[in-house]
C-alpha cells in the first residue's frame, strides 16, 4: 500500500499528478467499554475479538489497512500486560496480511514500554507505531529505528505544532518516509472546520516547497461516533445508527478533500460509502 | 480591488484638492482601501469611471433569490481557502419535486421541504429553496405544484427549459423573484428574454463545455440579464471539482467577469450524489439542488455547511448560563467551563460519558478556550462568581460546591471568598472528568 506521491492539491488531477487514491484504514479496538452498542449491532460480535475483528475487515470489508488501537493497556481500566499486548499484536499479524498500524492507549509511561515490545516483537514487518507526541516520542522513535518501522507523529490542531513535530522526529534521526503526520481531525459538528483549515494549510505549505510537510497525513474519522448528534435519538433526523454512518463518512469526506492520504475509518459502510466516492472523485478510476 | 497605483493612473492627477485629500495619489490610496467613494471627484472622466466601477465591483456577484426574511442570498465569495479570510454566504439547499412524480407526490414534497429545519447550538438549519420541475409529467401538475410552491415562505427555482411554459409558470409566482432553471443553448434568446423582462435570476447551463458557458455568460450579459447563475453541469465529481475550482479561480484571481457570478450543481438522489452535495459545500456551488434526501444524510450535510461556513476569525460561542447534563438533582456536582463551542462540547461529550447528572455552568468567556480566556484575563473568579449569580445556580444547585478546570487552580482561593463555596479542583484534560466525577461521589 503506498500512499502520497502528488504534486497538487487533493484530487486535482485535472493540473497535477495524483498517483494514489488516500487509502481507508480501518480500527480495531481491543476492548468493548469505548464501542457504541450501534457499533455492535453492525459489526457483529466480531467487536469481542479482535483478531477476528481485524480478519473482517480485511476479508470482509476489503480494507487496504488496519490499525490496532491497545485500549486496554489503559493503566486506570483493564490495565492489560505489555506481555498480553504483544501476543496480541502477534496474533493479528498472524492473522491478517493487511499493513498493520499499531496504537498505544495514551498514557505516557505504559506507551513507552508498551510499543517498544510490540515494535521488537514484530520486527521485519512494516510497521507503523503511534502516536508519537511532542513531549513522548523519543522511546517509540528509537523503536521504530531499530526495527524498520514508521510512525505517526501527532499534534493537536495546529500547524505549527505539526511542524515542530515533524522537526523534532527528523532531528532525532527518523527518516521522512517513515512519518506519517496526524494532525488531528475534530469530528463533524466538533470543529470539523478548524482540521479541515490545518489539514489545507498543512497541504499548501507542501505545495509552496517546504519540505518538513512534505509527509503524508492521515485523519483518524473515528471520533464521528463521539459525537452526541450522531447518535442521539431524534426521529425528525432519521435512525442513529444511519446517521451515524453518514456522520463517519462526511468527516472523512472533508478529511480526504481538504489533503488527508489516509482515513481511519470504523464503520464498514462508511469504508463503502468512501472507496465509491473516491472513485467518483477520481474519475471512476 | 485594483491597487492605488492602478487607480492613481485613472484620475486627472491634477491635484485639485476638491476631494478635499491634498493629492490625487492621496484620494487613490483611499479610494483602494474603500474609505471614500469616488464621487468625491468631480472631475473624474466618463471612461475613468466606468473603468473604476468595472474593477472595484466584488469578483462574485452577489445574487438574491426569493423575497423577504427567506429570500436566499448567494455569490459575493473573494476567497479559494476559508482560512485565508471566510466564506460568507453559505451554500443554499434545495429540493426538488418533480412532475413524473405527479401532483399529490409533489405538493407533498413541497410541504416536507418546508418543514425540514432543525435546531443546533441555537442556530436553525433548514432546506433553503423549493425547486419544481417540469419533466415528463404532466404541464398542469406542473403548474398547479408551482402554485403551491408560491404559497409557502420558501423561494422557488421554476425548472422546465420551455420558455412558454416559464413564461405561464412564472404568473404564478411573480411577486417571488423565483430563479429560472435554465437558458441552454438551444432556447437562450427566449429564456434570456424572460429573466431581463422580470428581471429574475437566471441559470446557464447545458454548455459543452466552461469555454461556451463563459460565451453563453458573456452573451446574456450582453442581452441585459444582471442577475446570473451558472451551471457547469458534467456528471462526476471529479468533473464538478474541476469546473467549481476553475471558476472561482478565474473570478477571484483574474477577475475574468463572465465566471464572476455564483454557481449551481443539480443533483440526482443516489449514494454518490449525497456526496456530491457534500463537495458542493466544500468547493464552491453557490446553490445544490438535490431530488430526495433521507434526514439521515440531510442533518450531517446540514452540520457540514455550518462548519465550513463558520467565520474563522470569530469562535462559535455557546450561551452563557446554567445548563443541565442529564438530569441532575439540587444534590448533583456542579463544574464550570467557557462558552467556547469547543470547549463546551468535548467537557459536555465527557461527562456524559461518566454518566453521572452534573451542572454545567458555561461562562461567557467571548468564545475563548479556559486557557486563553484565563491568560486573558477574561475568566476570572469575579467573572465565574457572577456567572454563579446571573446562572441562579443557588437556586437550582444546594450542594455549595464547585468543580473548578485543573488549568485554573490558582483561582481557587479567591473564588471560595467571593462565593462562599468550597471550591474543588477538577482535572487539568476534560478526559479526566468520567474518572474525577466518579470519585467525587455523588
Amino acid at each position: 500500500m503506498v500512499l502520497g506521491g502528488s504534486n497538487g492539491l487533493p484530487f486535482h488531477g485535472f493540473e497535477s499528478e495524483t498517483p494514489h487514491s488516500p487509502l481507508i484504514a480501518m480500527d480495531v479496538l481491543d476492548t468493548m467499554r469505548v464501542v457504541p452498542q450501534e457499533l455492535v449491532r453492525s459489526i457483529g460480535t466480531v467487536v469481542r475479538e479482535p483478531v477476528e475483528w481485524a480478519k473482517k475487515c480485511e476479508k470482509e470489508w476489503g480494507a487496504d489497512l488496519c490499525v490496532l488501537k491497545l485500549q486496554s493497556a489503559n493503566p486506570e481500566e483493564e490495565n492489560r500486560s505489555v506481555a498480553d499486548c504483544e501476543a496480541l499484536v502477534t496474533d493479528v499479524l498472524r492473522s491478517t496480511s493487511l499493513p498493520l498500524f499499531v496504537y498505544g492507549c495514551g498514557f505516557e509511561e505504559k506507551d513507552a514500554k508498551l510499543m517498544e515490545a510490540v515494535s521488537n516483537a514484530a520486527k521485519g514487518e512494516r510497521l507503523f507505531l503511534g502516536l508519537a507526541e511532542d513531549k513522548a516520542f523519543k522511546s517509540i522513535a528509537a523503536a521504530s529505528m531499530a526495527n524498520g518501522h514508521g510512525i505517526v507523529a501527532f499534534s493537536n490542531l495546529d500547524v505549527n505544532l505539526a511542524k515542530q513535530m515533524n522537526i523534532l522526529l527528523l532531528d532525532f534521526g527518523v527518516k521522512p518516509e517513515n512519518i506519517i503526520m496526524d494532525p488531528l481531525m475534530a469530528a463533524l459538528g466538533m470543529g470539523l472546520e478548524y482540521s479541515y483549515s490545518v489539514i489545507e494549510r498543512l497541504r499548501l505549505g507542501a505545495l509552496m516547497g517546504d519540505p518538513v510537510l512534505q509527509i503524508p497525513m492521515l485523519c483518524d474519522c473515528s471520533c464521528a461516533w463521539a459525537v452526541p448528534d450522531a447518535l442521539e435519538e431524534n426521529p425528525e433526523r432519521g435512525t442513529p445508527e444511519l446517521r451515524g454512518i453518514y456522520w463517519e463518512t462526511i468527516t472523512a469526506y472533508a478529511a480526504a478533500v481538504a489533503g488527508a492520504d489516509l482515513l481511519i475509518m470504523r464503520h464498514p459502510q462508511a469504508a463503502a460509502n468512501l472507496r465509491s466516492a473516491f472513485s467518483d472523485l477520481r474519475g471512476g478510476a | 480591488m485594483p491597487t492605488a497605483m492602478e487607480i492613481y493612473k485613472l484620475l486627472p492627477r491634477t491635484n485639485c484638492g476638491e476631494c478635499r485629500f491634498p493629492t490625487c495619489l492621496a484620494f487613490a490610496m483611499q479610494l483602494a482601501n474603500q474609505k471614500v467613494a469616488l464621487e468625491a471627484c468631480p472631475h473624474v472622466s466618463e471612461d475613468a469611471r466606468a473603468a473604476l466601477e468595472e474593477s472595484g465591483a466584488p469578483p462574485i456577484k452577489l445574487v438574491t433569490i426569493g423575497v423577504g426574511d427567506f429570500a436566499a442570498k448567494v455569490g459575493d465569495e473573494t476567497e479559494l481557502f476559508r482560512h485565508d479570510k471566510t466564506f460568507y454566504h453559505p451554500t443554499v439547499l434545495g429540493l426538488v419535486a418533480d412532475d413524473s412524480t405527479g401532483l399529490d407526490r409533489m405538493k407533498a414534497k413541497i410541504e416536507r421541504t418546508k418543514s425540514l429545519c432543525y435546531e443546533r447550538v441555537g442556530r436553525t438549519l433548514r432546506v433553503d429553496l423549493v425547486g419544481v420541475r417540469h419533466s415528463s409529467g404532466k404541464v398542469e401538475d406542473f403548474l398547479e405544484a408551482v402554485k403551491a410552491a408560491a404559497s409557502q415562505p420558501l423561494p422557488l427555482v421554476l425548472m422546465t427549459e420551455d420558455a412558454g411554459l416559464m413564461a405561464e409558470a412564472i404568473v404564478r409566482c411573480k411577486e417571488k423573484r423565483p430563479l429560472l432553471y435554465r437558458a441552454s443553448p438551444g432556447n437562450f434568446d427566449s429564456m434570456a428574454a424572460i429573466a431581463k423582462a422580470g428581471p429574475f435570476p437566471l441559470v446557464i447551463g447545458g454548455a459543452a463545455d466552461l469555454h461556451e458557458l463563459s460565451a453563453m455568460s458573456s452573451e446574456a450579459r450582453k442581452t441585459g440579464v444582471t442577475d446570473i447563475v451558472l451551471e457547469p453541469g458534467r456528471p462526476t465529481a471529479a468533473q464538478m471539482l474541476e469546473d467549481m475550482t476553475v471558476i472561482r479561480r478565474a473570478a477571484i484571481k483574474k477577475r475574468l467577469r463572465p465566471f464572476g457570478y455564483p454557481t449551481v450543481a443539480v443533483l440526482g438522489s443516489s449514494e454518490t450524489d449525497f456526496l456530491k452535495a457534500a463537495l458542493g459545500v466544500l468547493k464552491y456551488s453557490s446553490i445544490v439542488l438535490m431530488d430526495e434526501v433521507p434526514p439521515e444524510f440531510l442533518f450531517p450535510l446540514m452540520v457540514l455547511r455550518q462548519n465550513i461556513f463558520t467565520d474563522p476569525q470569530t469562535p462559535i460561542q455557546v450561551k452563557a448560563g446554567l445548563y443541565p447534563i442529564g438530569e441532575p438533582s439540587e444534590r448533583s456536582p456542579l463544574l464550570f467551563t467557557t462558552n467556547f463551542s469547543l470547549t463546551y462540547f468535548t467537557v459536555r461529550a465527557d461527562i456524559e460519558k461518566s454518566k453521572i447528572p452534573v451542572w454545567l455552568l458555561v461562562v461567557n468567556t467571548d468564545g475563548q478556550s479556559v486557557m486563553t480566556s484565563f491568560a486573558a484575563g477574561k475568566l476570572t473568579p469575579e467573572s465565574v462568581a457572577k456567572a454563579i449569580e446571573d446562572g441562579g445556580v443557588k437556586e437550582k444547585c444546594a450542594r455549595d460546591e464547585i468543580i473548578i478546570p485543573g488549568m485554573v487552580t490558582r483561582m481557587s482561593g479567591k473564588l471560595a471568598e467571593l462565593t462562599g463555596m468550597k471550591v474543588v479542583v477538577g482535572p487539568r484534560e476534560s478526559s479526566g472528568l468520567p474518572k474525577a466525577l466518579k470519585s467525587i461521589g455523588v
